[in-house]
């Protein structure tokens, strides 16, 4: 079994949104609408049932003089989001119908035909990837091109990407890579690049792994994305002493009030 | 200078037309941001554009009247077993089992009704996940529906016919079945919506499952009350339940973590206080002051308390799944 990943490089990327158009156009997903968000070239907010990739533009805050992309001026960062495959997956681990499912690409996949948009996915993803679409009813995610990677085709977003910002391998390999690309880019002189790839938290690393520019919290990348999973431990010993109290609570009552009346 | 001074023309002041722009202010004014700077910029504080973190959960109106229907009904299971085994002989025991079934009927109904697609409610049957609090509960469920089904068809047995000895059996079994998914029925929904990332809930996973079951049990309590029971048990875990309620709220108040702030804060937080203070303190003092007053104004005073508990469980269900909508919108990368 091989372990398919994203490596995504913001610092290749030139906000083309390629990626999306292609994701669209191979897995028939609708359009995002038209709506102009303000929030500099990003027009489509966030990834949903039918967004699965989703660029995002990061303005420095503008100062007197510096701009562009010079090391010392105030940056404009782009990177395509996606949903990340966790290691161990939020909504993999919520789901009552076992509609999500880790392929033999090690990817976390949704199928569409077990789905019964019971929506308990979309409050356990810490990334916020997974939306019920209320048209269909049914949640929706990225497949990782799952089909495509059957037939042994490289997924539709890195396969348009015209700047290698979206490279497609093996986890290791990309790993190794990202290493790579961030020691070259410091020796260039570009000292606030790292590579996002939250291997220390309880998801355990990311299939899909970012190399961003500054502090990782400016593209809705959480440093510390916590499983829901791991809450389960205080909740279920919550509901035992609850569930305990309850009952002795009932029986004293009721055995208290039957001896009132002897 | 003077010249161009006399091509201008003389504007009068016309009230209407000023009022028409005062309008078109006022329209235009929807539309600018609310904070000093021009546009939301990406930050480490504010995350990517000030857009949330997490998504909003897209349940609708039946999950928060589940919630209070659930509980009521898992606390009426345990209430007619064990009144049923303590030998309590009044009408207790079958009510209580009515109001267990018709929440065990109307349970499914509702969290079928909000699947996006209902007619695909089986999947959910077709695996057993111990690390999802989802597909627990719907055992949980189905088991508990069970057990009072069968209850209620002993008892029915009991009544109509002569099979003395099989209406016994159904009703032993149905209500320990009762009983034992009862406990969980009430419980499990605070580590439902517990064990998720929405901010607010996750912060108080170790809470909720015991301010649930408190809030079920008052609810219970109140609706047999209001049917006529007079039982002092009653009176004992409505109590009971007011206490835990008020203390709940007291634990609400005095957490000083920034993820509580939708539970006590805007109009999310006061939703979460209103059925607090109608769920705890409200109902505690009416039950204390009952046992001061003679038997009519007693009587009367539990009824109250009755009322405000039954509304207040009600408000605290919908309450909480508002504040969790409010924190998903506020969730920022962490």
């Amino acid at each position: 079994m091989t372990t398919s990943a994203f490596l995504t490089d913001s610092t290749l990327c030139i906000g083309c949104k390629a990626c999306e158009v292609a994701c669209k156009e191979w897995n028939g997903i609708s359009s995002d609408g038209f709506d102009w968000s303000g929030l500099s070239y990003d027009n489509t907010y966030s990834l949903g049932a039918q967004t699965w990739r989703h660029v995002k533009f990061v303005e420095g805050i503008p100062e007197a003089g510096k701009g562009g992309n010079h090391p010392e001026g105030s940056a404009w960062n782009f990177s395509s989001d996606v949903c990340k495959h966790c290691e161990v997956a939020g909504c993999l681990e919520a789901c009552p119908t076992g509609a999500l499912v880790r392929t033999e690409f090690d990817s976390v996949y949704l199928q569409p035909d077990v789905c019964n948009g019971c929506a308990y996915c979309v409050v356990s993803c810490p990334f916020g990837v997974l939306e019920r679409d209320e048209d269909d009813g049914r949640a929706f995610k990225c497949t990782f091109c799952y089909d495509r990677q059957k037939a042994g085709l490289t997924p539709a977003c890195a396969k348009v990407c015209p700047t290698q910002s979206i490279q497609f391998g093996e986890l290791d390999d990309l790993r190794d890579r990202a290493q790579e690309r961030i020691a070259e880019l410091r020796k260039r002189g570009v000292e606030d690049v790292v590579v996002y790839d939250p291997q220390h938290t309880s998801v355990k690393g990311s299939h899909a792994i970012f190399i961003v520019r500054g502090d990782p919290k400016m593209y809705n990348l959480p440093p510390n994305p916590q499983v829901p999973t791991e809450s389960l431990r205080a909740g279920w010993t919550s509901a035992a002493i609850a569930a305990g109290f309850v009952l002795a609570g009932t029986l004293m009552a009721f055995l208290g009030a039957g001896a009132k009346k002897l | 200078m003077s010249d161009l001074h006399r091509l201008q023309p003389k504007i009068v002041p016309q009230l209407e037309r000023e009022q028409k722009l005062t309008l078109i202010q006022r329209e235009a004014l929807q539309f600018a941001p609310s904070s000093a700077s021009a546009f939301p910029v990406a930050s480490t504080k504010n995350g990517y554009y000030e857009l949330p973190m997490v998504k909003e959960p897209s349940w609708s109106w039946e999950v928060p009247l589940y919630l209070f229907v659930g509980g009521a009904a898992g606390s009426a299971g345990l209430i007619g077993a064990v009144a049923h085994v303590t030998g309590d002989a009044s009408d207790l025991v079958s009510h209580a089992r009515k109001i267990a079934l018709a929440g065990a009927v109307l349970s499914p109904a509702l969290l079928i009704s909000d699947l996006g697609r209902p007619e695909r409610f089986l999947a959910m049957l077709r695996v057993f996940k111990p690390q999802s609090p989802m597909s627990v509960g719907v055992w949980v469920l189905m088991a508990f529906s069970a057990g009072t089904t069968v209850a209620n068809a002993g008892e029915w047995l009991h009544n109509r016919t002569s099979y003395s000895r099989l209406a016994a059996l159904m009703q032993n079994l149905g209500d320990i079945a009762s009983l034992l998914f009862g406990l969980p029925l009430v419980t499990y929904t605070g580590v439902l919506i517990g064990a998720t990332v929405i901010p607010a809930w996750n912060r108080n996973v170790a809470l909720l499952p015991a301010h649930f079951a408190a809030s079920g049990m008052a609810a219970c309590v109140g609706l047999l009350e209001l049917i006529g029971h007079k039982s002092p048990a009653l009176q004992a875990l409505g109590l009971g339940a007011a206490v835990v309620e008020t203390g709940m709220g007291a634990l609400i108040e005095l957490n000083p973590a920034p993820e509580m702030k939708p539970l006590k804060h805007g109009p999310s937080g006061w939703l979460i206080r209103l059925g607090g203070v109608l769920s705890g303190p409200v109902p505690l003092l009416l039950r204390a002051c009952s046992f001061f007053a003679n038997r009519k104004q007693a009587s009367k005073l539990r009824k109250y308390a009755a009322v405000s508990s039954v509304v207040g469980s009600a408000i605290t269900r919908a309450a909480w799944i508002h504040a969790g909508h409010v924190s998903a919108r506020e969730s920022r990368p962490a």
